[in-house]
């Protein structure tokens, strides 16, 4: 396993400050600036397009962002992208089992691009399966399991290596509701259990708890960042957020 | 960093899986270059005259000369079928699971290129050792020296494919590929008649033939299954392994490459 020294266990899992990003003449992310505390669960809220996914995109590093700042952990991803990238687990919106494979094999795969071999892996490999509740599901098939079974699979691959920060994106996208409250509620206990910080990206008002911190996106920009209760204390959270972000439709519990 | 080992074996295991579950993989690499060996080759056999060129100290037959450039074509349709499988796991997103990894992205990107390459030269023993029972006898220490020429020519050909799998943007564009790279770098090159023959046809085609790199792989793994080094056709491969390699860091590097600009290029 990759092993940290330098940064200190004080620093937020994770501090956007000032990035934008560009696609050409589309400008997706306009001076984003955000921080995620430790054993947090950070909704990352906005319509679809509204710039979660570029900035899943530049937080794991898969192109580095125009301007601006994200470190995790306390490491800077473009100057220690190593060591940035061994504080996180990842849960991408498409999914990335790979289906001719069991679970175990895949979970063995993405324990060895972490470092992790041998009887470590094994061992930790049974832990996490125990924990998202599919230790009978090792010897399967990935392409065998239900979309709520691949989800619950990712998030055990995602928390493989022990990451400060939890990174999911659209995670109970196409589930249905029992999995979709499954996924969420799986999630919320990991907080407490492996003490991971999470930061959820979702258009789904329903999926947001009161005590959560709330980051809202809109066309790039952050329009709010805030407790959901301090947000959601005169009105609904959804009237605030088309307050807020102009947005004309809502339909049951999802931003249209 | 430690782990690099654990982390090469982890993508190196999971190449082997892969291929280990997709039999039909395994046989549609072999059967190509035995329909080759068995009916195209036992037809030129009376057509094709070929005088004693190097690493042949005598004449050969037609079956003979063209084995190595077979070697070659298996390497060259795994390298594509390895840019194929890039371009497919971007699609399913199973690439970014491995671009997340914090191990450098070179290093990623050759630790994949040589665990295809590796699953590729058992495909080529396997075709040589066919090959064997057809009368294609090369000495056997040839066996042992030709393997180096082999992971090289084979790490060239499919960085070839990871820079093409960086350009494409869509599995259906893949077609594309196999008509405009795999067919004109196989037929303009040493694979199936020697070069000397190409000048009397067309002295223009000869120089295309002689520039390609394909034909150099083919020299290399031709030279070595008979022990023997030949000087140019290294020099040329690790030239273009480097230039190849070189240019798929480069295009898969977050800060430089064509992914910076393109929405959901990684996906």
């Amino acid at each position: 396993m990759i092993l940290d020294t330098g940064a200190g266990g004080d620093a937020p899992a994770l501090d956007i400050q000032g990035v934008s990003h560009r696609f050409g003449a589309i400008q997706a992310l306009r001076d984003v600036s955000f921080r995620v505390g430790s054993g947090s669960f950070c909704a990352l809220l906005g319509v679809n397009g509204a710039g979660k996914t570029t900035l899943f995109s530049l937080i794991t590093r898969l192109y580095d962002s125009t301007s601006g700042r994200i470190s995790v952990a306390g490491f800077d991803a473009r100057r220690q992208p190593g060591r940035a990238l061994a504080r996180l687990g990842v849960v991408f919106q498409s999914r990335a089992l790979d289906g001719d494979l069991t679970l175990r094999q895949n979970l063995a795969y993405h324990a060895a691009l972490h470092g992790i071999g041998g009887r470590a892996a094994k061992a930790r490999i049974a832990e996490v399966l125990a924990l998202v509740d599919l230790s009978d599901k090792a010897a399967a098939r990935a392409s065998t399991l239900s979309g709520g079974q691949q989800r619950r699979a990712e998030i055990a691959r995602a928390l493989l290596h022990r990451p400060r920060l939890l990174l999911l994106d659209e995670a109970t996208a196409g589930l249905d509701l029992r999995a979709r409250a499954e996924v969420l509620a799986l999630t919320r206990r990991l907080i407490a259990e492996e003490g991971v910080s999470t930061l959820w990206a979702t258009h789904i008002f329903d999926e947001i708890a009161p005590s959560d911190h709330v980051v809202l996106l809109h066309k790039g920009q952050v329009l709010a960042d805030a407790r959901a209760a301090d947000l959601a204390r005169d009105a609904p959270l959804a009237d605030v957020f088309l307050r807020l972000t102009g947005v004309t439709e809502v339909t049951a519990g999802e931003v249209a | 960093m430690k782990g690099w080992p654990i982390a090469f074996a982890g993508i190196a295991r999971r190449e082997f899986l892969r291929f280990t579950r997709q039999r039909e993989r395994f046989l549609a690499a072999l059967v190509r270059p035995l329909v080759w060996l068995f009916i195209f080759a036992a037809g030129f056999r009376s057509v094709l005259g070929l005088s004693i060129t190097p690493p042949y100290r005598t004449y050969v037959l037609y079956e003979v000369y063209v084995t190595p450039g077979l070697c070659g074509m298996i390497l060259l349709f795994a390298g594509m079928q390895s840019s194929l499988s890039m371009v497919y796991d971007r699609e399913t997103g199973a690439m970014r699971s491995l671009l997340v990894s914090p191990y450098p992205r070179w290093f990623l990107l050759g630790s994949k290129l040589l665990a295809s390459v590796l699953v590729a030269v058992l495909q080529v023993y396997a075709f040589l050792l066919i090959a064997w029972f057809w009368g294609i006898r090369p000495p056997w220490l040839g066996y042992v020296t030709v393997l180096p020429a082999l992971v090289l020519a084979g790490m060239m050909l499919g960085s070839l494919g990871l820079l093409i799998s960086s350009a494409i943007r869509q599995l259906e564009n893949f077609a594309g590929v196999m008509n405009f790279v795999i067919f004109p770098m196989f037929f303009a090159s040493s694979a199936l008649y020697p070069l000397w023959r190409m000048r009397e046809s067309s002295p223009l085609l000869h120089d295309i033939c002689a520039l390609n790199p394909f034909t150099h792989a083919v020299e290399l793994i031709r030279f070595a299954l008979y022990g023997r080094v030949e000087p140019l056709s290294l020099a040329v491969t690790l030239g273009c392994l480097v230039l190849f390699f070189g240019g798929t860091v480069f295009m898969y590097d977050p800060a430089k490459g064509l992914w910076r600009g393109r929405k959901g290029g990684t996906r």
